[in-house]
């Protein structure tokens, strides 16, 4: 019976210091002026991260507050908006998701009580609804107790291609633009007018290797888009937010999918199959990137059946 | 002092259980004993026959939506002792039963393979059924795909915008000389798990149920399958054509839409 206690009393104070510890140094950095942003880690989802791996934050204006991006899991949400408040008292209007992924919308039910408008792009809530049962079963096993409150809010305002829009916080105008199909068929920007920030949702990944789960072809269309573009800072999806670094990391994104799409064509034309593709292309861009090995195959797949079709 | 701290042992202890729970979701209870019943009766099925046939897949599902799998057989087709089928099951998917591809003996060798979705940690399956009517198995475990993938299509317009155009993708080949050939059809494949912007509603499945490959009417191969394949089906197959001809794919989806495509050798 003694054990037994002691062996409890040890495991509670282990799973207390973990809880403790977890919302200590979940922290947030400031971007600019009224920006801030918390970095993911460069892992996969996992209970102990709590699907803290990308990079959410919000942006205050004078009237409320726009969170961009919500966290990887009901916890992380409830955790941004812990140091926001921080920061600041001012309610929160919109809660803005840059596309589907778990890592990007998990933490949206955390801000319910402040009744924001969820806002996103018009092929969000299909994007939703298609992987929701899906995310749901293997999340709830990947994150465990993080996982508990996460809910699927759909959007209620939708950004439609073409005809971005603009919210106002009180004197800090944001322009929200929607994409074709990219990183996913459903991508968002926000754009800060005041400081000229740019949220590029997944869009942009710096350090960790960019995942393509949407159109090789309208992704790279899309980042020399994003390369003629005159801003002040830059909030990538996963990696290191400034002024500088983004051009670098934009043109290194660049360059992995240029070179990947010009060796599975090769292949292609040369009648390969995927699983010679796999074994071959890109290999070179090992060193470059934080986790190659579990993503680097998977953009080769979903890249090769994309172009058999040019 | 005591009831508050005996409150949270409770709640640690949920906790724990809570963990274990979660991880006992993940499919660990063999499927596969029912599944063989199901599909094949009391039929006896000789496991591990790797004398006869090689499966390979990923071990790690790169991409829940395509999963490359080839079947390939060592035992050469002969009139007297052919394979007649090859059915490829998946434990864990929706819908386990993937597909059946009926073969031609004068195929020479087997060397099968399409793009599967497969949605969590499962067995993959291939059974080769001969013309006596003997069964032999071979199985390749594969892990899901982490992160953000997922079964659904990345971009379902595109996939609609070209549904039912086809491509049969091959070397020159010499009369006498075994070729592969890839035939490729675009279609969404919907499972039923997609769901429409405008209507606001799910998409019916609607997928490729037919895929039959002849060569001067000769059937070479016809596959039945369902929703566990990718979108776009894609199946390689390796054949020796004996003289010219026309190698003619046919294809047949769930709405009883058909599309063919044809290619002069």
């Amino acid at each position: 019976m003694t054990n037994l206690f002691s062996l409890l009393s040890g495991l509670l104070a282990l799973l207390l210091s973990s809880f403790i510890a977890a919302s200590d140094e979940y922290d947030v950095q400031q971007v600019t002026t009224g920006i801030y942003y918390h970095q993911g880690s460069h892992e996969e989802p996992s209970a102990s991260n709590f699907g803290a791996i990308a990079n959410v934050g919000f942006i205050i204006g004078e009237r409320c507050v726009a969170v961009i991006d919500s966290g990887g899991s009901y916890l992380e949400g409830s955790y941004l908006l812990q140091e926001l408040r921080k920061i600041t008292s001012l309610p929160v209007c919109y809660v803005i998701n840059t596309h589907v992924h778990p890592d990007h919308i998990f933490g949206n039910a955390a801000f319910k009580a402040d009744n924001p408008v969820y806002v996103g792009h018009e092929k969000l809530p299909a994007a939703i609804a298609s992987r929701e049962s899906f995310f749901s079963k293997t999340f709830k096993e990947t994150l465990g107790q993080a996982y508990t409150g996460t809910e699927f809010i759909a959007p209620s305002l939708t950004v439609s291609i073409g005809s971005p829009v603009s919210l106002d916080l009180g004197n800090r105008a944001l322009t929200l633009t929607a994409y074709s199909t990219s990183h996913t068929d459903h991508d968002l920007t926000v754009l800060d007018e005041k400081s000229q920030t740019l949220w590029t949702g997944d869009l942009l990944f710096m350090s960790r290797i960019p995942v393509m789960d949407g159109s090789i072809n309208g992704w790279i269309k899309t980042m020399q888009e994003l390369q003629a573009m005159q801003l002040n800072f830059v909030v990538p999806g996963h990696g290191n937010a400034g002024s500088t670094e983004w051009q670098q990391g934009l043109q290194k994104q660049l360059r992995y999918f240029s070179g990947l799409r010009d060796e599975i064509r090769l292949i292609i034309a040369d009648l390969g199959s995927i699983e010679q593709a796999s074994k071959q292309v890109g290999l070179d861009e090992k060193g470059n990137w934080e986790l190659f090995d579990d993503y680097h195959r998977r953009n080769i797949t979903a890249s090769f059946v994309q172009l058999e079709w040019e | 002092m005591f009831k508050p701290l005996l409150k949270l042992l409770l709640i640690s202890l949920s906790f724990t259980f809570f963990s274990l729970s979660a991880q006992a979701a993940t499919p660990s209870e063999p499927l596969w004993p029912t599944l063989k019943v199901a599909y094949f009766g009391d039929r006896e099925i000789r496991e591990d026959a790797n004398d006869l046939l090689v499966i390979e897949a990923p071990k790690r599902a790169e991409d829940a939506a395509i999963v490359p799998i080839s079947v390939t057989s060592l035992v050469p087709q002969t009139a007297d002792k052919y394979i007649t089928n090859i059915h490829i099951v998946i434990d864990n998917n929706p819908e386990p039963y993937s597909a059946n591809f009926s073969l031609s003996p004068k195929l020479g060798l087997i060397d099968i393979s399409t793009r599967m979705r497969v949605d969590q940690y499962t067995f993959v399956r291939a059974i080769a059924e001969m013309n006596d009517g003997s069964l032999h198995m071979v199985s390749r475990f594969v892990k899901a795909s982490g992160g953000c993938s997922a079964p659904a299509g990345k971009d379902a317009a595109a996939a609609l915008a070209r549904l039912g155009k086809m491509q049969i993708r091959m070397r020159k080949p010499s009369v006498g000389e075994p070729v592969q050939a890839q035939v490729i059809v675009s279609h969404p494949n919907y499972n039923g798990l997609q769901f429409d912007q405008k209507s606001r509603l799910y998409i019916d499945a609607h997928y490729v149920k037919k895929i039959n490959i002849r060569y001067n009417n000769q059937e070479l191969i016809n596959v039945d399958t369902g929703i566990s394949v990718s979108e776009d089906p894609s199946i390689r197959f390796t054949f020796t054509p004996m003289e010219a001809g026309t190698l003619t794919a046919e294809v047949t989806d769930s709405k009883n839409q058909q599309f063919s495509h044809q290619k002069e050798i």
